[in-house]
């Protein structure tokens, strides 16, 4: 018997006669949240990371003053064009959640491959007002698994030694976030 | 690492006696256990609706465990759909064949691993060695107990038993081109460890990865994971492996809005770990295989009080709020899974025919912390007792248990025993002669009243009834 028949059928005999499970879903799917820009800013903080939040129209000028001197990747774009040398990225994102501070790249356009924003030492995340969902299964739900997903919650982080926070191992140490209303 | 846990001699009583001696040890742990423990409750404490997760979560995974071929069929059909290739283990043997068949076949030597609970437990790297693959940890704990030629001691932070200059002194040892002026400050560890493996990153061309989900549905795989180091080995190498437990698998995509609410708070005590990577089959040009792991997984589900142990999602809270791992340290364990879930999980997967896995279901005190903190309300002392009452005895254990049922079943008997007790009390010892010291080194022996209760009831009521 292959591999595979034989797991099987142990399972099917390990199971047989067990009753089958409910699942509750009584859980919040969604939350009411005034100031969900504040809330992502505030919570984006927390985790060490550069927030601003400006008016879109502002935003370009930032962006250019962010860059300044540095040699970045800008996905789709002209730009640095070698992950090891460049200092840093910038992109746009798919959803981010207010009440984890989380940025959700679904690598689509503006969003470069996944290797773009992890191997260069600095990421600029343009995040519009508009993408921000209040809690994680709303962000779930607007999400398509068949992309290729990162879920980027503050900068690169360890705590291995004595559960000192260090941050920046091997992704970016700086994550900056320049949320546009 | 050469040495293995699997067939490690000893018992856990008698490796915890050793830790316990370790007071660096002993300091470590309570500041690492107490740290982890005040953050993950004060995150669980912003959620009103956590309770309603944890049921969630224990059904979502009760269901995939009743209906788990089905579903695991579901996941073959979805990640072979997404140009992925499935492959089955039944056991550690067959797992690492198919790894190292599957590296030899890209014509590589050296491949880089995420950290995984389930490569550690099928020995992977040692596996590989002796194929002539050399396997690279490169989570910075997980670099640290390989550099230091070690073992893991927790599932979240496995070299949480080496403070920051045994750190150092570690890669001063092993690290090729460390700084000469490296300090024991963790930044600098840090930094050393990010310039050691980045060369490494850039060029290897396999990698080996675990997951903490898999959803059926879609055939997405997903890794939480803080430094980064497992987005280079999820994205940089052309070949990515992942070997993962058959009980990880989640029935749907929805089902991920409980378990990334459950995990990242359990484990780190974080809103959300800094990365978490999901993909679907071969994405951006990989080659993508999936071994799907049985190795004692089906024995366990087999067991009716014993399977909820395969809803564990590796958080390690149980490990945190344990006044025993505390103590004792995550070696005493002798198993990459140390703590109260370890001392259900190991002796379910290995069974208890060494002396070490027959001790691990008295390893707990039965306080009960660990199941209030599961985020899958999996009842450890439930489990505990069921596998102590399954455990082998000592046949000096059974004659003794046998007299004393004897002599408890029949209440004339027992009063006569206590009776001879209470009369011989003045010839009983301090200390127990031979084997039975064991329990007298580290407890005083019960003092035996000069007279029983029973004796005290018919003597006192006999005198109420004569006033």
């Amino acid at each position: 018997m292959s591999a595979r028949d034989e797991i099987l059928a142990r399972i099917g005999k390990a199971v047989a006669g067990a009753q089958d499970v409910e699942i509750p879903r009584e859980y919040r799917t969604t939350q009411q949240v005034e100031d969900l820009v504040g809330l992502f800013a505030e919570r984006v903080d927390d985790y060490r990371a550069i927030v601003h939040v400006l008016p879109a129209a502002e935003v370009p000028a930032k962006i250019d003053e962010l860059l300044t001197g540095r040699r970045m990747i800008r996905p789709g774009g002209d730009g640095w064009e070698d992950l090891n040398t460049a200092d840093g990225v910038v992109t746009t994102c798919a959803v981010a959640i207010a009440e984890t501070g989380t940025i959700v790249l679904d690598h689509g356009p503006g969003q470069g491959t996944r290797a773009q924003t992890l191997v260069p030492d600095y990421h600029l995340c343009v995040v519009r007002a508009d993408q921000i969902v209040s809690c994680v299964p709303e962000a779930i739900a607007r999400l398509d698994p068949a992309r290729p997903l990162t879920w980027i919650s503050g900068p690169s982080a360890t705590s291995d030694i004595e559960l000192n926070r260090v941050e920046g191992v091997h992704g970016p140490r700086t994550l900056e976030v320049v949320i546009s209303t | 690492m050469s040495a293995t846990f699997i067939g490690m001699p000893g018992s856990f009583p008698k490796n915890a006696e050793k830790a316990v001696q370790n007071s660096q040890l002993r300091f470590n742990l309570r500041k690492a256990t107490h740290t982890i423990r005040g953050k993950r409750a004060s995150v669980v404490g912003e959620l009103p609706d956590w309770q309603e997760l944890r049921a969630a979560g224990k059904a979502i995974k009760d269901h995939t465990l009743r209906n788990l071929d089905r579903y695991l069929i579901q996941m073959e059909e979805a990640v072979t759909r997404a140009g992925g290739t499935v492959h089955w283990a039944r056991d550690a043997a067959e797992a690492n064949r198919i790894v190292a068949g599957l590296v030899k076949a890209t014509g590589e030597t050296e491949v880089v691993k995420v950290k995984s609970m389930a490569t550690q437990e099928i020995n992977l790297n040692d596996a590989l060695a002796a194929e002539g693959i050399t396997a690279y940890e490169t989570d910075l704990a997980e670099l640290i107990v390989q550099l230091g030629d070690d073992f893991p001691s927790h599932i979240l932070v496995p070299a949480i038993h080496r403070n920051r200059s045994e750190i150092r002194e570690i890669f001063l040892d092993k690290m090729p081109k460390v700084p000469e002026n490296l300090t024991d400050d963790p930044p600098a560890l840090a930094e050393a460890a990010r310039l050691h493996l980045r060369e490494r990153f850039l060029k290897s061309k396999v990698a080996i990865s675990g997951a903490n989900f898999m959803v059926a549905e879609t055939g997405t795989l997903v890794v939480l994971e803080s430094e980064g180091n497992g987005r280079m080995c999820l994205t940089l190498p052309r070949t990515l492996i992942s070997v993962v437990g058959i009980e990880k698998l989640l029935p749907s995509w929805r089902d991920l809005e409980v378990f990334l609410q459950l995990l990242p708070r359990s484990s780190t005590g974080e809103r959300m770990n800094p990365y978490t990577s999901m993909w679907t089959g071969a994405v951006e040009g990989q080659d993508f295989h999936l071994v799907l792991l049985d190795n004692g997984r089906t024995d366990v589900l087999a067991d009716e009080v014993g399977r909820q142990a395969l809803r564990c999602i590796r958080c390690s809270a149980c490990l945190n709020v344990c006044p025993v791992y505390e103590r004792a340290g995550g070696h005493a364990y002798g198993s990459v899974y140390p703590g109260p879930i370890g001392a259900i999980l190991t002796p379910q997967l290995r069974g208890m025919g060494s002396d070490l896995d027959a001790s691990l279901p008295y390893a707990s005190s039965l306080c009960g912390a660990c199941y209030e903190v599961c985020p899958v309300a999996i009842d450890i002392p439930e489990v505990l007792v069921d596998l102590r009452a399954k455990a082998p005895h000592a046949a000096a254990e059974r004659a003794g248990m046998k007299v004393a049922g004897w002599i408890f079943n029949d209440h004339k008997r027992l009063a006569k025993a206590q009776r001879a007790a209470t009369k011989l009390r003045k010839l009983v010892p301090k200390r127990l002669p031979g084997p039975l010291s064991a329990w007298t080194d580290t407890r005083d022996i019960p003092e035996i009243p000069d007279e029983s209760f029973r004796d005290w009831w018919e003597r006192t009521r006999r005198s109420e009834r004569s006033e």
